[in-house]
């Protein structure tokens, strides 16, 4: 693993490749898809810049990969248009240029690792060198191994290796850590990072937004088809608001309802929660009202329940 | 970096190069997977030639009029082989590449759509030609059957068209058919199709009802057409007989074509 890699990794995510106002390469703009009488997207706009790695959450059926498949070119919207780096993306000299990882369900299993990556490699006019594509899919020593005996994990990570294999610009990744253990999925997200430092745009959908959280540079939260919210990791947070103490103490329910800013209180296995924006000043005067106050948390709002209270509706 | 590089057109050359290799790699692979699918390869390379060993030695010295059955059993089950590899390979095998999405992902990436579909049928072209010398070898070295190299080249070109014209049923079987029901529908419909034409058993020993019937059928064409390098083909012009197989390609295609288009607008 390069040292700047490392490095990269313990450093925060640089938040704004937005520093510089960049012209991006992928865009949908006011699509709609219908699937006969079913709206699957709702004039729905996103745009991808270069270097971007962006997630795409949602819950199922949002119309995620509805949305990756139009600027795949899989699918045609029914109004609206889809463009990616300045032209159709049904082009072979587009698809060039871009990577996709798909949820396949079976994958030729009579063929080696070594066979499906030379295959996909050979479609590319200027493939990474194989052994740079076991390296980055971590493949080493698996090369010869047929697809069908390879653990799930494994058969992921060679789904990805075949989405890096041409050295696309641009990446989509659908649901590329199911199935992965930590180890194996942090070292994907190691990789995904090391490609949007050299520049490649990642697109990702995910329902781990722990995922979203820890690779995003901004996430677009979609439900129905539209847009919800749109955001770093942290303004999407920040938009949810509301933190949570949780402590034993003998302080009445009505009495912490009366404090400033706070919006529920709750018992639960012998301790309350208390749910409020200004954590801070709810807490004081707890302290101050109660010494024997003890067991104290306080929890910020997951991008987990963030994203619940966006998709609520 | 790679962008740059891309940004300039390649020059055509490298280009028609290029896209020869994924071809080559494309039918390689496709070639490789049949061959490792012990499903696929045993079956339609053994049925064939079990079912040879069984009713063509066991005719070695059986004459109808001038007619050699073992030799004639030759073509009319080299004909049931290629039939087979072109509607298993390709009905089965991208009925169940169509399902599973790895289709998809390959129609994600650069890869040629021609490329796909040129490899899909050079496999079956290439298993058909495996049958037809396993055949041939049986034939020769137990059925007592003569063979002129003239008859192998023209049987081997005759295996190369009739690859092709049943792969363009599988291409339209993969479409219509679900994935987990296609290996019985295709079963279904070979075997039938496939004994009602005389590939298992010389017409002229069927019931005349089922001779009438039988040009109805693409599989008797392509016999009729096979069995006349022999010189044992039926009363009817080898002229009707291409037409027939030529007609019958294009239009297992023309449908095919329809309806891929419309799913795509669907899509």
């Amino acid at each position: 693993m390069p040292l700047s890699a490392i490095a990269y990794e313990t450093e925060p995510i640089a938040e704004a490749p937005a520093l510089v106002p960049q012209r991006p390469i992928a865009t949908l703009t006011n699509i709609t898809k219908r699937y006969g009488a079913t709206i699957a997207l709702d004039n729905l706009s996103l745009s991808l810049r270069p270097g971007e790695v962006v997630a795409l959450l949602g819950p199922n059926g949002a119309g995620k990969s509805t949305a990756v498949k139009l600027l795949l070119g899989l699918i045609a919207p029914t109004s609206g248009a889809a463009r990616v780096f300045g032209s159709d993306p049904r082009e072979a000299t587009t698809r060039t240029r871009v990577g996709a990882m798909l949820q396949v369900a079976r994958v030729t299993e009579a063929l080696r690792v070594r066979d499906h990556l030379d295959l996909f490699r050979s479609y590319y006019p200027h493939p990474l060198p194989m052994p740079e594509v076991l390296r980055i899919a971590q493949l080493q020593g698996l090369e010869d191994r047929l697809f069908g005996q390879l653990s799930g994990g494994q058969k992921q990570r060679v789904l990805f290796a075949l989405a890096i294999c041409g050295d696309p610009d641009l990446i989509f990744l659908d649901e590329p850590t199911v199935g992965l253990d930590i180890e194996s999925r942090r070292a994907l997200w190691q990789q995904v990072r090391c490609m949007s430092d050299q520049g490649k745009t990642v697109l990702l959908t995910t329902h781990y937004l722990e995922e979203a959280d820890a690779l995003a540079h901004r996430i677009i939260v979609i439900n129905k088809g539209r847009v919800i919210s749109e955001g770093t990791p942290s303004e999407i947070k920040r938009n949810s608001g509301d933190r949570t103490i949780r402590c034993h103490t003998d302080l009445s329910r009505d009495f912490l309802l009366t404090l400033p800013s706070v919006t529920s209180v709750e018992f639960n296995a012998g301790a309350v929660v208390v749910t409020a924006t200004d954590a801070e000043t709810v807490l004081r005067e707890m302290l101050l009202r109660d010494e024997a106050l003890s067991g104290l948390e306080i929890a910020g709002p997951a991008l987990e329940d963030a994203f619940l209270a966006l998709t609520r509706n | 970096m790679a962008t740059s590089a891309i940004t300039h057109p390649l020059p055509t050359l490298t280009g028609s190069a290029h896209t020869l290799r994924i071809f080559g790699k494309e039918t390689k692979y496709e070639f490789l997977k049949l061959m490792r699918t012990k499903s696929f390869s045993l079956s339609t390379i053994g049925f064939p030639v079990m079912f040879y060993v069984l009713f063509g030695i066991a005719n070695r010295n059986a004459y109808a009029g001038n007619v050699h059955v073992a030799k004639y059993m030759l073509g009319s089950y080299a004909c049931f082989g290629l039939i087979g590899a072109a509607l298993f390979g390709i009905g089965v095998g991208v009925a169940s590449e169509l399902a599973a999405g790895w289709l998809e992902l390959k129609r994600a990436s650069p890869m040629p759509a021609s490329a796909y579909l040129f490899a899909k049928c050079a496999s079956a072209v290439a298993f058909g030609i495996i049958i037809v010398f396993i055949l041939t070898a049986v034939a020769t070295t137990f059925g007592g059957v003569f063979l002129s190299a003239t008859e192998l080249i023209k049987m081997l070109g005759m295996t190369i068209v009739g690859s092709i014209s049943f792969a363009s049923m599988g291409l339209l079987l993969a479409q219509l058919v679900p994935a987990n029901a296609a290996p019985a529908i295709v079963n279904l419909i070979y075997l039938p199709m496939s004994f009602l034409s005389g590939l298992w058993m010389p017409l002229r020993f069927m019931p005349h009802w089922l001779q009438v019937f039988a040009p109805a059928l693409p599989t008797y064409h392509l016999s009729q057409l096979m069995l006349s390098i022999f010189g044992y083909q039926d009363s009817m012009s080898l002229v009707s007989h291409w037409n027939a197989l030529i007609g019958f390609t294009l239009l297992m295609l023309g449908l095919s074509w329809l309806i891929f288009h419309r799913k795509e607008q669907n899509a």
